[in-house]
């Protein structure tokens, strides 16, 4: 089933939630909607769902209009944030309710839906909370519950909204993994909303970067990483270094003093200037495109990160940079930082 | 804070432990304090609460039981008890219907008014009853709005039963509403969403989905409800027109009973209404317990 989304458009009062979306998701994909809170990828998720209307748009299934049918007839798996399970039946009852509400001509008897969530329940391995109550489950157990639920409609296309938001990290992880391999299993549609990258990266075939309502790219995760398109893409993905500078005549300035970079080609005008921040080689004071004061080193994990202070120009900028285990860093210390890779974008 | 502080002190052995340990709680009073603070209370609710109470049963059984019973098997007695039944049956229907769907609509959507509709339920809380009987002599009455048409027609409802049902349902509207919109807000309709992107339509989401998620909270508001209904005087008396066997409802017959010296039959009709309160609280008790259970098992 693919789903396309043309010209989206949706207000909350003064709000726009949605500014002109347009999204292409082929058929067994599995897309992320990543963005921070605010950004409109839960009120997309939404009203691909039916959940949500648009003020204008069009979204189609498989080129068929969805807009001209309820939540309930777009056979849509939803999978909510804090589950959604209904608190006064059990988990069996639960995931059976999609079957048991379907009209009269096409519902299933009863042994036929014992099976069938029977099934639902070994697929999410829960088979044997089927009599427990939903307060009774754990906050990962009550999202599996929750998937199984959804697919029990043998929905067309399944679409899950920060999934595993409320979870701690590391239930989080190993439902990262168990989604994943699901998806591999069924091959069903799927969009997930997340504002976790790590999430969005790890699990999605392709991901959607929206802000402020807009899609600022949209790629593999590769892509969204290594080739960022915009300002925004490339502060939110992966952890950088953002410095503003002025771009002329071919020149980066940074506070008036000129950097030794090449501009490759950006226009001219204030910009931003971005080094992910482990693509800064540290050397002696003198070297590198910048020069800086080391004010703090603190371990972490594998590499160590440390706060330098750079002069430019009379003004002190603090920027934070991962640096080798076994480096001499310490604190005082002068040191050249040079960029191994960077990216220039318009401010 | 405070489970530290009970951690340590389980852990010392008991001759080590200081010998104010009961004062180590903070919010702990001095005994003395509590005693009193304790004392008024319970004086106070004798006096104001148990005594009359007491004094309602005692009254209504003074001359013993068989003069008790007979001034219950009294035929306008019988007949006030069947007024009251039927009324309190249909206003509350009617509430319990309003109450659903005004607290479905604030709860679950958002429109232009809302705070208005909100303010408006709670209008009979903040009228004086016999105003809001009042209201009703000024629309149906004789001179009212309606009275000409209306007697033109032969249709009664000032003086007769339908004044009645109408008074009484527009004082106990807030009952039912009032209990649910809170607990539907808290709720929200994720719940809702849910079933609906499964398939369900939206009556069998009621039926289904929010109905047993309100039930408890339904019933304690069609309790209260129920118990205001029954007792309801002021606005009653406004439009019931008092006509002996005909309209008068428990509470006016006492009323009148005692006006007219009959002691015992007012404080037998009186001894209903009380023993009805009881049941009520006792009934409030119970499903208060079963919807803090209810959000307990939201809660975690």
């Amino acid at each position: 089933m693919t789903i396309e989304v043309r010209n989206i458009v949706k207000q909350f009062g003064a709000f726009k939630a949605l500014d002109n979306v347009d999204l292409r998701v082929e058929t067994g994909e599995l897309v992320a909607l990543l963005g921070p809170s605010g950004s409109g990828k839960t009120t997309l998720l939404r009203i691909i769902a039916g959940l949500d209307w648009p003020d204008s748009g069009a979204v189609s299934f498989d080129g068929e209009d969805a807009l001209a049918r309820g939540a309930g007839e777009r056979h849509v798996g939803f999978v909510f944030q804090h589950y959604a399970l209904f608190r006064h039946m059990s988990v069996f009852e639960n995931v059976a309710f999609g079957l048991r509400v379907q009209p009269r001509a096409v519902r299933k008897d009863e042994a036929t839906i014992r099976a069938r969530v029977k099934e639902l329940l070994d697929l999410v391995q829960l088979d044997w909370l089927a009599n427990r109550y939903p307060n009774q489950l754990s906050g990962g157990q009550r999202q599996r519950i929750a998937l199984a639920r959804a697919l029990a409609i043998e929905p067309r296309i399944l679409l899950l909204d920060e999934p595993f938001g409320a979870l701690d990290a590391k239930v989080r992880k190993e439902l990262r993994k168990w989604l994943r391999s699901l998806h591999e299993e069924i091959h069903v549609t799927s969009i997930f909303v997340t504002h976790d990258q790590e999430e969005a990266l790890e699990v999605a075939n392709r991901v959607v970067v929206m802000d402020k309502g807009r899609i600022e790219q949209i790629g593999t995760p590769g892509d969204v990483y290594d080739e960022p398109a915009t300002a925004f893409v490339h502060g939110f993905i992966g952890e950088s270094v953002m410095l503003p500078v002025d771009v002329s005549d071919g020149r980066i300035r940074l506070g008036g003093e000129v950097l030794d970079l090449e501009s490759r080609e950006a226009p001219s005008g204030p910009s931003k200037l971005f080094i992910r921040r482990h693509d800064i080689s540290i050397g002696p004071a003198g070297s590198g495109a910048l020069q800086g004061a080391v004010k703090r080193v603190r371990a972490f994990g594998p590499t160590q990160r440390a706060d330098i202070v750079l002069h430019a120009a009379g003004e002190d900028t603090l920027i934070e940079i991962d640096a080798p285990r076994e480096g001499v860093l310490k604190a005082g210390d002068i040191v050249g930082l040079q960029p191994r890779r960077y990216r220039i974008f318009a401010a | 804070m405070t489970l530290t502080v009970a951690t340590t002190t389980e852990q010392l052995p008991a001759a080590a432990r200081p010998a104010h340990a009961a004062r180590r709680d903070p919010r702990a009073e001095p005994w003395l304090v509590r005693a009193f603070i304790i004392g008024f209370a319970v004086l106070f609710l004798s006096l104001f609460v148990v005594l009359p109470l007491l004094l309602v049963f005692s009254s209504a059984l003074s001359k013993g039981i068989g003069f008790y019973l007979a001034a219950l098997n009294d035929p306008e007695a019988w007949a006030a008890i069947r007024l009251t039944l039927i009324t309190a049956v249909i206003s509350v229907g009617l509430n319990l219907v309003f109450g659903v769907a005004a607290a479905w609509a604030i709860a679950k959507f958002e429109f232009r008014g809302k705070t208005f509709l909100v303010t408006l339920i709670d209008l009979p809380f903040s009228v004086s009853p016999v105003i809001s009987g009042l209201v009703f002599v000024l629309l149906f009455g004789a001179q009212g709005f309606f009275g000409p048409w209306l007697m033109a027609h032969d249709i009664h409802i000032l003086f007769a039963m339908p004044a009645i049902v109408l008074a009484t349902t527009f004082v106990t509207f807030p009952f039912v509403a009032r209990e649910l919109i809170p607990l539907m807000q808290e709720q929200g309709s994720l719940e809702e969403e849910a079933a609906i992107s499964l398939g369900a339509s939206g009556w069998r989401t009621f039926w289904l989905v929010t109905l047993p998620n309100i039930k408890w909270g339904l019933l304690y508001g069609v309790l209260l409800c129920n118990a205001r209904a029954m007792g309801e005087f002021g606005a009653v008396s406004v439009v019931s027109g008092h006509i002996r066997g005909e309209t008068n409802t428990m509470p006016l017959l006492v009323e009148i009973l005692y006006n007219e010296y009959q002691t015992v039959g007012a404080f037998a009709i009186a001894s209903l209404l009380a023993l009805l309160a009881l049941i009520t609280l006792i009934a409030k008790t119970v499903l208060e317990g079963q919807i803090v259970e209810g959000q307990q098992s939201r809660d975690d």
